[in-house]
């Protein structure tokens, strides 16, 4: 939590940074334009972060993120929503993109996310193990089975044999991670690197098949991109080895 | 919603001259804004699949959640909100010009953010939601109860401010004659001032409904979202958005005529008769 209250500061002081700019520096290409990112929440740490270096390297492009659940957002750009990016945390919802032929450019899989229980930290359901959800009567939360960490929740529930009813499905898994973090439901799914985010505010336990409902995080520039330059710059810092050491240290695994 | 047998004034020659443009074009473009997405919603709705989709057990569960609830809400806002209208209009409490303004705190709050307070008082670790939980093991969010709260308190505003309203404009002096014939607070309340406001605590009552049931940002704050215990219809239309644009559509064009109608029904059966 503190981790994230430091992106959003960051991110807040370099808009301000960038604001500054517009008079003077005037680097290269378009000065004082935007560049639109559309991402998965679970992405919104590492892509806060690399902001920094895209807008180091790019100067007078002002990176702005949309953070939500992959199929909201793939929503938004089939109905024509002005985004220069997207990147979402599972192939199928991009795919329904690239099916309405608004993608410049096969997606690319720059990282791998998987899922972990966690809960509060004083663990109100003593909760130790995935099996405690059927075997105690404990509230958690998951993501709605339409958006790509609601499917891998129930993948991964198939798998392992839990078949007990969360008592909520959220859009997106920050909204499954801050209902643990605020103490509402005693137990969520939610990728590793949104448990490695949360820090201390949740304890995480590990799920043994949790590698068998991976889900691969994915990247375009869309063919209505304002600036396809600036746009493919992002996507090749997102796809390289600066962003996967990023991701990596964040808790995503490396793209197949 | 006049209550006296004065008839309506009719507008004089001076009047009825040409309607000036001043106020047409205004008027034209208002309609303009508030008609033309419903006619989008009309035009854009996938027909063929609406019979299907009618019929679908997740969207009835929604709906019947959403009619259960709005209407709880409902009277729950009655139960409470009237007497606090009276209050408002009627008595010389101190400090009654702030308790004005707090009851209409909620209208002026984004839903989402009246859910993060009610998850703040009445959520697992709130103020009284976490003292309960301790004593109880009981929860208030995520369940059908919760949504009802959620609802009642974006409500209750609009029936209080309507009550008050109307118990303002019936005249007084009823209670005063009713009090010389020795009639006590209660009986003055029960039998001469609730029947005079009665027509404006039905469209009170109406307008809390309607609010009710187009409830969603405190809704899916405070109780998240589940088929069948939370997942109202506004919740249903969001949930859609996500996969399936024209389910969505039929979802939001099923709430919007179901909703039309019952309010064309209470206007004709109890308004109306309540007026004249």
């Amino acid at each position: 939590m503190r981790r994230a209250a430091t992106v959003v500061a960051a991110c807040a002081l370099s808009l301000v940074a960038c604001g500054d700019d517009d008079g003077g520096d005037t680097g290269s290409g378009a000065a004082g334009s935007t560049l639109t990112v559309f991402a998965a929440s679970s992405l919104t740490d590492a892509f806060g972060e690399l902001e920094q270096t895209y807008e180091a390297d790019n100067p007078g492009v002002d990176v702005q993120f949309t953070f939500d659940s992959s199929s909201t957002l793939a929503e938004q750009v089939v109905q024509g929503a002005p985004v220069d990016v997207l990147a979402t945390a599972d192939e199928n919802t991009m795919q329904t993109v690239v099916d309405e032929g608004l993608t410049a450019g096969a997606p690319i899989a720059f990282a791998q996310n998987s899922l972990i229980l966690v809960t509060p930290p004083d663990d109100p359901g003593g909760i130790q193990d995935v099996a405690d959800l059927d075997a105690r009567d404990v509230d958690f939360a998951v993501c709605a089975p339409d958006a790509p960490c609601g499917a891998a929740t129930q993948m991964l529930f198939g798998i392992v044999g839990v078949t007990a009813d969360p008592v909520t499905e959220e859009e997106n898994v920050r909204d499954v991670l801050a209902k643990v973090t605020q103490g509402e439901v005693d137990a969520g799914l939610v990728y590793v690197s949104d448990a490695q985010a949360a820090g201390d505010d949740v304890v995480a336990i590990e799920i043994g098949q949790a590698d068998q409902a991976l889900n691969s995080d994915v990247i375009a520039a869309l063919s209505e991109a304002d600036d396809p330059e600036a746009a493919r710059a992002w996507v090749d810092l997102i796809t390289s080895a600066e962003a996967e050491q990023v991701l990596t240290d964040l808790g995503f695994l490396r793209a197949p | 919603m006049s209550t006296s047998d004065r008839p309506a004034r009719r507008p004089t020659a001076a009047a009825t001259g040409r309607l000036p443009w001043q106020l047409l074009l205004p008027s034209f473009l208002a309609v303009a804004l508030l008609a033309l997405p419903v006619v989008g919603l009309l035009v854009r709705a996938p027909w063929s699949t609406l019979a299907q989709q009618v019929r679908d057990p997740e969207v009835l569960q929604a709906l019947r959640l959403s009619l259960l609830t709005a209407s709880t809400s409902t009277v729950v806002c009655l139960v409470l909100g009237t007497p606090l209208a009276w209050l408002l209009a009627r008595s010389t409490l101190p400090g009654r010009r702030a308790l004005r303004t707090l009851v209409t705190v909620p209208l002026v709050l984004p839903p989402v953010v009246g859910g993060v307070a009610l998850l703040t008082v009445f959520g697992r670790t709130g103020i009284v939601g976490g003292w309960v939980y301790e004593a109880s093991g009981y929860r208030l969010p995520f369940t059908t109860a919760g949504v009802v709260v959620a609802q009642t308190f974006v409500a209750m505003p609009f029936l209080v401010l309507a009550v008050e309203g109307a118990l303002r404009s019936a005249d007084p002096r009823f209670d005063d004659v009713a009090a010389t014939f020795g009639a006590s607070r209660w009986q003055t309340f029960s039998r001469v001032t609730l029947p005079l406001a009665l027509p404006g605590i039905l469209s009170g009552a109406i307008l809390a409904w309607a609010r009710a049931l187009g409830e969603f940002g405190a809704t899916i704050t405070f109780n998240g979202s589940f088929p069948g215990t939370t997942r109202t219809m506004p919740s249903a239309v969001y949930n859609a958005l996500n996969t399936d644009f024209d389910a969505a559509i039929l979802l939001s064009l099923i709430l919007l005529v179901v909703s039309v109608a019952i309010l064309a029904l209470l206007r004709e059966r109890w308004l109306i008769g309540a007026v004249s």
